[in-house]
């Protein structure tokens, strides 16, 4: 099914979307990748708060090429989420709902996803140019000296992604 | 005896560096296209509808078509009738990847130590191969290479007894492995034979041989075309999310190599297999 949704979603709509409706974004998602996730955990284990408020938000493994002069954004496509998985679930306890990147999660993330209601997307892995048109706000919010790595919250305008793994426990790969 | 300033070099890789990311080789871009009309599936059709797209805003619009520039891989065969001048040939190769990714708008994803971990914030260094051929020429051949497809690469040492068949077996269960998170469909380049690190090599160079042209050795030409239709049945199609196009090639290096062993190398690479070579 095709949907077109605003989010971040309200907190039951994340655990409506099943495995395989290609849904196009809009709105607010945050950036993290390796270096972000490893900074975040730090965080959470000397009891400091994150650097956004992660409850109820998207976050897209993606870490862009630079913005040529008066554009957002340079290429912006997905990376492996599987990277992150040692981070993931500790992120959905704490209210994370929804993310945005490619390939296989561990069965821990898999079993946070259907215990927290949320839900993970995939982006087409190797389209970065085509992608970067759906993003029409980049600011960093974090972690500025991580360079490409930083955390950004992105403004999107019809994004594509498909469900891959739902609230349910469906999965597509 | 001929003299090559380095400095031919260093403007060499910048450029090339810079072209390779956003304009894919003529051989990869057909091989897409021919994946769009052979594949079944719809939203296998579609994906590659979209990677095809991303190719054309690519190029047109000068946005790299992955944000994974990749680390530059290298490759120099230098005539051995060659002297350089003008610096160190290191020095200036990674002059020009600091140029090329600097100046191209290139993501810069090489971090100073594998523990550590601090960008280097130029894309340098490279990895660079050397080999010396004949004559006095110097031929550059660079190769940026993405790591959601490096990632899921393998090298097996197999024994003489596991023959063909077990070649054939670490070939699909590499890619089984590798599924969505190498950005199918994939680019295979397989090193046989050889050392540990010899094999490896080959995998990686055989990342670069023009797409559909195949090995000169009879057997290896059909393991290339058997692994390629194996590899399709998988089933996994783009994106990993099912079609009949899974690879778009297969590449296979051999070498002589040890009465006790046969090590085989499978480097993977997604479908932006960026290759460009140039001759000074």
């Amino acid at each position: 099914m095709t949907k077109n949704l605003n989010v971040p979603l309200k907190k039951e709509e994340y655990a409506e979307l099943r495995a395989g409706d290609y849904v196009y974004l809009t709105g607010t998602i945050y950036t993290a990748r390796d270096a972000a996730h490893k900074r975040m955990q730090e965080c959470l284990d000397k009891g400091e708060a994150l650097p956004f408020n992660i409850e109820n938000q998207i976050i897209y493994y993606m870490g862009p090429s630079p913005a040529r002069d008066g554009k957002v954004i340079g290429s912006a496509g997905p990376t492996t989420a599987g990277r992150m998985d040692r981070y993931t679930p500790k992120l959905l306890d704490l209210g994370l709902k929804g993310m945005i990147g490619k390939g296989k999660r561990t069965r821990e993330v898999y079993d946070a996803i259907i215990r927290n209601k949320a839900v993970y997307f995939a982006a087409v892995g190797g389209a970065g140019a085509l992608l970067s048109k759906s993003i029409v706000k980049s600011k960093v919010v974090a972690y500025d000296d991580l360079g490409t790595e930083a955390i950004r919250k992105l403004e999107v305008e019809n994004f594509p992604v498909i469900v891959v793994a739902d609230a349910e426990g469906n999965s597509l790969y | 005896m001929r003299e090559v300033n380095v400095s031919l070099i260093s403007d060499a890789v910048a450029e090339m560096c810079i072209e390779v990311n956003h304009v894919l080789s003529e051989d990869m871009s057909r091989a897409m296209k021919r994946a769009c009309e052979k594949e079944t599936s719809e939203l296998g059709k579609k994906i590659l509808g979209q990677l095809d797209e991303n190719l054309k805003i690519a190029k047109e619009e000068m946005i790299p078509i992955c944000q994974d520039t990749g680390m530059a891989v290298i490759f120099m065969e230098i005539g051995q009738d060659v002297h350089f001048c003008g610096g160190r040939l290191e020095d200036a190769i990674n002059e020009g990847v600091r140029k090329g990714y600097t100046e191209g708008f290139l993501r810069k994803s090489v971090v100073d130590d594998p523990v550590i971990r601090n960008n280097t914030k130029d894309n340098t260094p490279a990895v660079i191969h050397y080999s010396i051929v004949d004559g006095e020429n110097v031929k550059i051949t660079i190769s940026p290479k993405g790591f959601g497809s490096e990632n899921m690469s393998k090298l097996y040492m197999l024994k003489p007894a596991d023959g063909i068949e077990g070649i054939k077996n670490a070939i699909l269960s590499a890619v089984k492995d590798a599924g969505p998170n190498a950005c199918p469909p994939m680019v295979l380049g397989v090193g046989i034979g050889g050392t540990f690190e010899k094999c490896a090599l080959m995998a990686k160079h055989a990342l670069t041989r023009e797409n559909g042209v195949h090995s000169d050795i009879p057997y290896v030409k059909e393991l290339e075309e058997e692994m390629l239709e194996k590899i399709n049945e998988l089933g996994i199609g783009p994106a990993g999310l099912g079609g009949s196009v899974t690879a778009l090639g297969v590449n296979i290096e051999t070498y002589p190599t040890h009465i006790a062993g046969m090590p085989v190398a499978v480097n993977i690479c997604c479908h932006v297999n960026r290759h460009i070579s140039r001759t000074i």
